[in-house]
Formats: C-alpha cells, structure tokens, sequence
C-alpha cells in the first residue's frame, strides 16, 4: 500500500502488499500462525465451497445460473484433463480440479482491495508447482519403470541429435517446477505491484486522472490474467502429467 | 532458516517479501490444509454430486427423446389402424350394400315370377270362367231356340219334329 507521502516526496511501497502478517498482531510468525494469508485462503474455501456445494443444492436438471456456472467450470476441467492427459487421466481429475479451484479463486478474491493474495507468493506456487513436479514423477516410475526415462530419448529425431536433446530435455524437465512456480506467481505479483504503482502515481494532482485510469485499466488486464494464469497453470499440469501417463513421445 | 531474520530485514526494508523464507513454513503449512479441505470439499460433495446432475440430465434428455420417438411410433401406428379400420368399413359397406342389392333383385325376381304365375293362373281361371259361361249360354240359347221353334212350328200346326229343329238351330248357329 502506498502510504501518504511523508515530506512532500512520492512513497512507492508496491511491495508491501505481498508481507504476510499476523492478523493478531504477533511479530513471529510460526508455523501455525494465522496470518493474513492463511484468511485469504480460508476465503478461497468458502468461497469454493458457496460456489460449488451451495450453488449445486438444488441438483436441478433444469439449473440456476449458479449451478450452470459450477457444471461448465466442471465441464471444462474434466474436458481439459481428458483431452490433454487422456482418458486414464479421469481418476486424477479431482486433483486437477483442487489445483485449479484453488489458484482460480485465490486470483480473483485478491482482486478485492486491501485483500492478500497468496498466488503471488512463490512459497505458495513454489509449493504448488512441486507438488505437481513430484507427483508427475512418482506417477511415471510407478505406471513405466524405468520406461519414464523414454520421455527424454525423442524417437523422432534422427538418431545422432538424440543424445544431445536428451540433455536438453532432462533440464528443460528440471526447470519444469521452476517455470510453473515463477509463471502464476510473477503473473499476479507484477500485475498487483503495477496497480500499486499507478495508485502510488496518484499522489500527483495533475497525473491523478491518467494514473486512475491506468489502475482502471490494469485492473482490468488483472482480472483477465486471473483466469488465465489459472488456466495456463491447470493445462500445464495437464501436459506434464500426460508425460507422466504416456511418456512415449 | 539461520537467516530468516535477515531475510525478514531485508524484506520489510524494500526486499520481496516473496523472498522472505521465514514465513514459508506458515504459507507452506496452511496451503496444504487449505488444498486438502478443498480436495475434500471437491472430491466428496461437489464434484460426485454435479457429476450425478449431468448424468441426470443425459439420462432424462435419452430418457425423453425415447419417449418421444415411442409415441410418435404409436401415433404413426394409430393413424395405420385407423386408415385401415376406415378402408375395412368402406369395402364392408359396398359389400353389404352389394350383397343387399342382390338380394333384393332375387327375392324381386321371386315376387314377380310368383306374381306372373299367379296372374296367368287367374287369366286362365277367367278364361274356363268365362268358356263355361259361354258355352252354358250357348246351350240356354239352343234350349231356348228349340222350345221357341218348336213352339212356333206347333202353332203353326205342324207337329215339331224335335231332331230336325235342333239340327236347324245347330246349322243357324255355326253360320
């Protein structure tokens, strides 16, 4: 939050935004401290769970415009995972769903002001790419064997250029978590940082108007980058656990 | 996490907080708790019960557009029946009317050759009828003739010979 300016000069604190802290007003925060993200969080939940089990109460054939919404979120998901990971894809499918709920509905519950986002925090995507990263690769030893290791050898590639792709795709394979991790994250901690900026902007009189209408306009590139960051997040866990399922190429 | 709180420094004094390890475990932790109550908000309600609408509403729209197509059988069938009941009643109907008409013209046929019969048995009762009474008044006239003759012949004075009148009325009578 960009503070009022103290003497005269301009304060940007874009950053401030993303510090967790304790909503109780403890200075440590531990491992279960309950701090501003971990409410944030919470709200995803409620939120997810007024979405998708109260929106859904009815279970009527003909549906409301909330059940609709639940049943094309669900739709496009379960479309998603069948057609990228394949059908033996579909027991995952809950997982995938989790994923995508969750990153969903943490974007745009930070699009409220004075909210926390937790998707800006590499902790959280960090963790979040990881997980998918370790359950790409215990999912492939246990259906191939050592059979996964044929995700790196390109049989399609003349054979004296295998060996040198395979290198390549062996760290393009590590970086994987990296990219993931980096990709929502830096998303939705540029995208709220710039909105800071531009607000921090309007501490100008005469640059008020422009920098209120780049907030305007960012906010709306925000809203936008929610749902796709969601999206791309979900596709890729999609694509790598295809790699995961049938990692012949 | 030796230098967490350099870290926390570093973040409060401009850094990333993203960058701040010393408050990974807390996000890391309440992440976790946060994915699993949605997986089983997801898994155990959500998901199973929009899964149970859809397959609902496939079943209901299958169920119904069987439905229809049953019915639309039946009516197809219905209007046959129909077209065929109405086609049987019309050829029964000219049958009937054909096989009344026909008996008809033979119980007619029958009436008038009886009537015919009957006419020409009473023309020719009519006829004897008639004969007799001819012939009875052709006998009264001879009968009568004869006396007459005879009574005219008497009084003339001559004796009537009774064979040669009759042969002369029999002679007057022919001409």
């Amino acid at each position: 939050m960009a503070d009022a300016p103290e003497g005269g000069g301009l304060v940007f604190k874009p950053m401030d935004q993303f510090k967790l802290a304790d909503l109780f007003g403890g200075s440590e925060i531990g491992m279960l401290t309950i701090t501003n993200s971990t409410l944030w969080m919470a709200f995803s939940i409620v939120a997810i769970a007024l979405f998708m089990v109260a929106g859904t109460r009815g279970r009527a054939i003909v549906p409301s415009r909330v059940q609709s919404l639940a049943e094309m979120t669900y739709g496009f998901v379960y479309n998603m995972v069948i057609d990228v990971s394949g059908k033996d894809a579909a027991r995952y499918f809950p997982y995938i769903m989790t994923l995508f709920m969750f990153i969903l509905f943490a974007n745009f519950l930070a699009l409220i002001p004075m909210s926390f986002s937790p998707t800006s925090q590499f902790a959280v995507t960090g963790m979040l790419a990881i997980a998918v990263f370790v359950t790409v690769l215990v999912i492939g030893f246990a259906k191939n064997g050592l059979g996964f290791l044929s995700l790196f050898w390109i049989t399609s590639a003349p054979t004296v250029v295998r060996p040198i792709l395979a290198v390549i795709e062996f760290i393009l394979f590590w970086m994987r978590p990296v990219s993931h991790a980096v990709r929502l994250g830096g998303a939705i901690l540029a995208g709220h940082a710039l909105l800071k900026v531009f607000a921090g902007f309007a501490q100008i009189t005469v640059a008020a108007p422009l920098a209120l209408l780049g907030v305007v306009a960012i906010y709306a590139l925000e809203v936008l980058v929610a749902g796709i960051q969601a999206y791309v997040f979900t596709i890729l866990t999609c694509v790598y656990l295809k790699d995961a399922l049938h990692p012949h190429h | 996490m030796a230098d967490a709180p350099a870290a926390a420094e570093a973040a409060s004094s401009g850094g990333m907080p993203q960058l701040d390890f010393s408050t990974y475990p807390n996000q890391i932790f309440w992440l976790l708790v946060t994915l699993v109550v949605i997986y089983f908000v997801l898994s155990r309600v959500a998901l199973p019960r929009i899964a149970g609408v859809l397959a609902e509403r496939t079943g209901t729209i299958s169920n119904d557009l069987a439905v229809a197509e049953e019915l639309k059988s039946r009516a197809e069938e219905a209007e046959a029946a129909y077209e065929k009941a109405l086609n049987d009643a019309r050829a029964e109907a000219q049958k009937i009317a054909a096989k009344t008409k026909a008996d008809i013209q033979v119980q007619l046929d029958a009436e008038l050759q009886k009537a015919d019969v009957e006419i020409s048995a009473k023309a020719a009762e009519s006829e004897a009828a008639i004969a007799e009474i001819r012939d009875s008044a052709v006998a009264s006239v001879k009968e009568v003739a004869g006396d007459t003759a005879a009574e005219i012949v008497k009084a003339l004075g001559g004796k009537a010979d009774a064979k040669a009148v009759a042969a002369a009325i029999d002679a007057r009578m022919k001409g």
